[in-house]
């Protein structure tokens, strides 16, 4: 998604626009964005629906197929997401070095964080 | 006559105009509102590490989980999840009104002004009601 070029092909070949990727980026921003609505709606639904819960119902509701996908999509969508959303702030407030470095920081960081979240979510379903 | 003016060169070394600074102008909705979606990112990245960590504390066992659990139910707990309810609503609502505008609609300015004062009543709306329902359901 981030890499394809979804300028039409005039565009392209005018060199309209960003260089590089940045076209991709912004499509997957809008697009991780339209999928997180009803994931986050759901999300926040379902912890006021379970508020004041036990473990045990936690595990429950994690374990069924709905809920576990459902929260696999979640991270997936959240943390990319946020990683456009992040590059973005730092493309226009940082302007030194660390730049890069700050950028390759915050998707090693969100894909670890993405990674971290649906293994705790796998664990749940599937541990004894 | 200003030296600088004279020299030739003057272009190079005298300092480049900048963009006038952000605290020279007066707070609108519109300018608060595009702030606000920034920070609201911002808090709701954090959140986002929260929700791993309550996830690994479920998946670690009953003990890290009720630990967990038991910071999100005290006083202080509950207000900074107040607040990321908010933020959460907030960068949700100004995310569809920007994906309208995506759309090429509602650029006029009245109706910049009219979806900007929706988002904040909407998010102030789900944001109240959600934790009324919670209280509901907790009891």
């Amino acid at each position: 998604l981030s890499r394809k070029d979804r300028r039409s092909p005039l565009a392209a070949a005018a060199g309209l626009g960003s260089a590089r990727y940045g076209s991709g980026a912004w499509w997957a921003q809008r697009v991780t964005a339209i999928a997180l609505l009803p994931l986050s709606l759901w999300f926040a639904g379902e912890i006021i629906a379970h508020t004041g819960s036990d473990y045990g119902a936690f595990v429950d509701w994690i374990r069924t197929p709905l809920t576990s996908s459902l929260m696999i999509l979640l991270l997936i969508g959240l943390f990319y997401h946020t990683a456009l959303g992040l590059q973005v702030v730092l493309e226009d407030y940082v302007h030194s070095g660390i730049k890069f470095a700050a950028i390759i920081g915050i998707r090693v960081t969100c894909l670890v964080l993405a990674v971290v979240g649906v293994l705790s979510v796998l664990r749940v379903v599937f541990g004894g | 006559v200003d030296p600088d003016r004279t020299h030739p060169t003057s272009l190079s070394v005298r300092t480049r105009p900048l963009s006038p600074n952000i605290q020279i102008y007066r707070p609108q909705l519109t300018s608060v509102l595009s702030i606000a979606n920034r920070l609201t990112g911002l808090v709701s990245s954090l959140s986002a590490v929260g929700l791993v960590i309550w996830l690994s504390a479920a998946a670690s066992g009953p003990r890290a989980f009720s630990v967990v659990q038991g910071a999100i139910a005290s006083w202080g707990g509950r207000i900074v999840l107040f607040g990321c309810t908010f933020a959460f609503f907030l960068h949700l609502c100004g995310g569809i009104r920007h994906l309208v505008w995506d759309s090429v609609h509602g650029l006029k300015l009245r109706a910049i002004y009219a979806s900007g004062w929706l988002v904040i009543a909407a998010s102030l709306v789900l944001t109240l009601g959600a934790w009324v329902a919670s209280l509901i359901v907790g009891g």
